[in-house]
């Protein structure tokens, strides 16, 4: 009975498996590789929104005064504790991927217009989440900073996300 | 009689002949003709069937959508547009599946304040109950990705932020979203499957409804009252009386779509979306469709991610052991002076969710959500629990036909004698 039932259990697992696995990112997805940003039209204090992997990724050109603040705060403030060196190559480039990681917006803040919150970094307004200009969260229900995605520097004005 | 046939009492000797062989007819005679049915049905018992007609409204406008509905991100939102536009009647039968999709809301929403307010998820209706709140899930699904296909702006990122609660489950959230998502986000593959499961699901929702009313034809009708059929002077035949009832409650229901579909149909939706899905720029107040919209104001009360989403389907998952929290014997509110009044201001405290998860998420409104969304769940967990003992309920009447017929009379004399006909 054991015995029969375990083979029925590894039986349906192995007839069910590919059908649920066929629903997770297909090759031709998980080969979008990987984007190239050239940095030098991007002046101090801009910001731009470049696509990778279907979302969006911010790359900041952060005033003096941005890293100031963002170096300025204690680790106690933060709901979810990184240091702003932890989260930069170099110190006036901020690349963090533009999706809040409440429920998955795209934070406002890239253009100078946009309301940018109570930190200076990005306001997200579906529920109201603040990030600071290390794009971290400061205020609101997302639980986690904004995040850093895989990215090098391929020149000093250029660098592959991804 | 030859053996293996079925003893049919139909007359037409084709049907005859049928009904021998697959009785059908004897079914339908036995479910819809002479099914003894509480006599002091009110209009609320319309809706069951109303729902009904909706769903098959529902199918069959969506078959012929989908005859001209193209689903991949670079022509979704156009294929919608050359229905309204180029597609004979295309507008006509797009409009009432939209619009549909709220009839059948409204008409599921009054149908399951019918039950809360007449006991209808009592013993012994409470897999009746269970199965009508698997119903209503499913729909919520359903209703949720058919929105998505339009791939306007409110689609994408209404899916973008449903998809993503799933995010909120500690260590195997992120890897349910791209599972759901085929991708890393929402993307054409996703939009591809939603369309897939969007067809699908209806006839899941048919099947459970067949079990539903499976249900229902066991345990018969709760009624007004709340109180059990006592004989067939408190029950008629379910033909021609209430097929007649149900047709009127029909006619005016058809009077509510059609008036929605030709004279605002776009009353109900949101204009963002006749904007193209663009995954770059968020919309800057991003709301579901209306009937999602408590459940929607329950998520944004609580300021945790896990905590908000948990809460959210609790409020649906709540429904499920109801029958076991409301402790009291009494089913209708008629006769519980105090539950009826809570159970009001539960009624309250559900517009008003649905009022706050269209406001933007600020101050006052996520401080009233928070206490809309307390009392939502303080009246399941804590205040039906305790009525049930310290109520005193008012006194039952003896029994359906005594209301009624305003006491009295021959048929009432026999009446209290008889054994019941019919559990």
């Amino acid at each position: 009975m054991l015995t029969t039932g375990a083979f029925a259990a590894v039986g349906v697992g192995a007839v069910v498996w590919p059908f649920i696995s066929s629903m997770n990112p297909a090759r031709d997805v998980l080969a979008l590789a990987s984007t190239e940003v050239d940095l030098t039209p991007i002046a101090v204090g801009q910001a731009v929104t470049v696509v990778w992997r279907g979302k969006p990724v911010f790359v900041r050109h952060r005033t003096a005064e941005e890293i100031q603040a963002a170096r300025a705060t204690p680790l106690s403030q933060l709901k979810d504790p990184a240091t702003d060196q932890s989260r930069v190559q170099r110190d006036q480039w901020l690349v963090v991927v533009g999706v809040c990681t409440h429920l998955g917006c795209v934070p406002l803040g890239q253009k100078p217009t946009d309301a940018r919150g109570e930190y200076q970094g990005w306001f997200c307004p579906c529920h109201g989440s603040h990030y600071d200009t290390s794009g971290r969260i400061r205020l609101g229900p997302a639980p986690l900073n904004l995040a850093v995605p895989e990215y090098s520097f391929t020149s000093d004005t250029q660098i592959r996300i991804g | 009689m030859a053996i293996g046939l079925h003893d049919s009492t139909i007359k037409n000797p084709v049907l005859r002949w049928v009904d021998q062989r697959l009785p059908v007819f004897t079914m339908m005679q036995k479910e819809y003709g002479t099914f003894p049915t509480p006599r002091n049905f009110n209009y609320f018992w319309n809706f069951g069937a109303l729902a009904m007609v909706t769903l098959m409204i529902m199918i069959a406008t969506g078959i012929f959508l989908a005859m001209n509905y193209t689903p991949h991100t670079s022509y979704a939102f156009d294929s919608v547009e050359r229905i309204m536009r180029d597609v004979n009647y295309g507008w006509l039968i797009r409009y009432v599946h939209m619009n549909g999709a709220s009839m059948f809301f409204i008409v599921v929403f009054i149908h399951i304040w019918r039950g809360l307010y007449y006991g209808s998820y009592k013993a012994p209706r409470e897999l009746l109950w269970i199965l009508g709140v698997v119903i209503f899930l499913l729909m919520m699904a359903t209703a949720f990705m058919g929105y998505v296909l339009p791939w306007g702006q409110m689609s994408f990122w209404g899916a973008t932020v449903i998809t993503n609660l799933f995010s909120a489950f500690p260590l195997v959230g992120e890897h349910i979203v791209t599972w759901l998502w085929g991708g890393f986000s929402v993307d054409n593959p996703t939009l591809n499957r939603f369309f897939s499961l969007h067809y699908l699901m209806p006839f899941v929702i048919a099947g459970v409804v067949f079990l539903h009313v499976a249900a229902l034809h066991i345990t018969g009708s709760n009624n007004p009252l709340g109180i059990d059929p006592k004989g067939p002077q408190d029950t008629l035949p379910f033909h021609p009386y209430y097929t007649a009832k149900d047709s009127v409650g029909l006619i005016v229901y058809f009077i509510v779509f059609a008036f929605l579909v030709f004279f605002m149909p776009n009353y109900l939706g949101h204009p963002d979306n006749y904007i193209p899905a663009n995954p770059l720029v968020t919309p800057a107040h991003i709301v579901p469709e209306w009937y999602f919209l408590p459940f929607y104001a329950i998520l944004r009360a609580v300021p945790d991610k896990l905590g908000g989403v948990l809460l959210m389907f609790g409020s649906i998952a709540v429904l499920f052991i109801l029958p076991w929290l409301d402790t009291s014997p009494v089913r209708s509110m008629r006769f519980r002076p105090v539950a009826k009044w809570a159970l009001f201001l539960w009624l309250i405290a559900f517009f008003v969710l649905m009022w706050a998860g269209g406001k933007p998420a600020e101050e006052p409104y996520v401080t009233i959500s928070r206490i809309a969304t307390a009392y939502y769940f303080a009246y399941f967990l804590v205040i039906l629990p305790l009525l049930g003992r310290l109520e005193r309920p008012l006194s039952l009447p003896e029994s359906i036909a005594m209301p009624v017929l305003r006491g009295g009379g021959p048929v009432m004399a026999g009446a209290a004698a008889k054994p019941m006909e019919k559990a």
